[in-house]
């Protein structure tokens, strides 16, 4: 067993492990500090895969900025304790989570046997994930959406600011 | 390694954040299962976008997946910010962030 698949099977545990605890916790802090523990996991999974451009755009924007604004909202609503009243139907719990099993069931069933699952994949080299062609990518065939995608963000931000203000 | 470790990996994430989705009652956690799922598909983008790389001789073979997941991070953090906008505005009204309240908004 090589180094990259044991780093493979932790981080994949790592991944696992803390997004079933994101479902699982009952005080909203403590999903996020797991969901926070699932997107490392996941860049260490993009490190393995020779996108070091993704993995740390994937630590500064999604555990770093993301994740501290839901932790914001959360701390501004105090919502540490669960102050909803206890679940009151077990159906919705039971129902949910077999229908994900069997999605999941489903899914693998019909993609275990695919002949291009056993296709080998470039882990450690490649030059594709590197920051200079994707920067260079970005500004030449790429450069109309990452334009629009500033429109997009700033109708977000006029957006946020209309709904969130207390109407006078 | 075979790309079916990474798309059993993918599919298991996103299988999470659907449970979540369809069992959790709090809006936020609601609203962390999709991000989830979207971190999944991110994850199975990546892979795919090393399968056939080394049959190819130019330097940004697979870049354009990475550059897609850019996008769909980029569209992430706009979700994000409407979205929290949203589930405070429900707060401030409802006082609960409980998706079970919001059938009273039909009056």
């Amino acid at each position: 067993m090589s180094i990259t698949q044991i780093l493979f099977w932790l981080l994949s545990a790592v991944a696992v492990g803390g997004a079933i605890m994101v479902v699982a916790s009952k005080s909203p802090v403590h999903s996020i500090l797991f969901l926070i523990i699932t997107f490392f996991a996941i860049s260490g999974h993009y490190i393995l895969l020779n996108a070091q451009f993704l993995a740390i755009v994937n630590i500064i924007v999604y555990a770093g900025a993301i994740m501290v604004l839901f932790l914001f909202v959360v701390m501004l609503m105090n919502l540490n304790e669960e102050s909803a009243p206890p679940q009151k139907n077990k159906y919705i719990l039971y129902g949910g989570t077999i229908a994900g099993a069997s999605l999941m069931l489903v899914l693998v069933a019909a993609l275990k046997q695919s002949a291009q699952g056993r296709h080998l994949m470039e882990t450690n080299n490649g030059t594709g994930g590197l920051i200079e062609n994707l920067g260079k990518l970005l500004f030449t065939d790429y450069v109309f959406p990452f334009e629009i995608s500033s429109v997009l963000f700033l109708s977000a931000m006029i957006g946020a600011v209309v709904i969130s203000k207390k109407e006078a | 390694m075979p790309i079916n470790y990474y798309i059993f990996l993918a599919l298991a994430l996103f299988c999470i954040g659907v449970v979540g989705v369809l069992t959790r009652r709090n809006a936020i956690i609601i609203f962390m299962c999709i991000e989830l799922m979207l971190n999944a598909a991110n994850l199975l983008l990546v892979a795919f976008s090393k399968l056939y790389t080394h049959v190819s001789t130019l330097p940004t073979a697979g870049s354009d997946a990475q550059i897609f997941v850019f996008f769909i991070m980029v569209v992430a953090a706009a979700e994000v910010s409407v979205g929290l906008a949203i589930i405070v505005m429900m707060y401030r009204n409802t006082h609960s962030v409980d998706v079970n309240f919001l059938n009273r908004l039909k009056n």
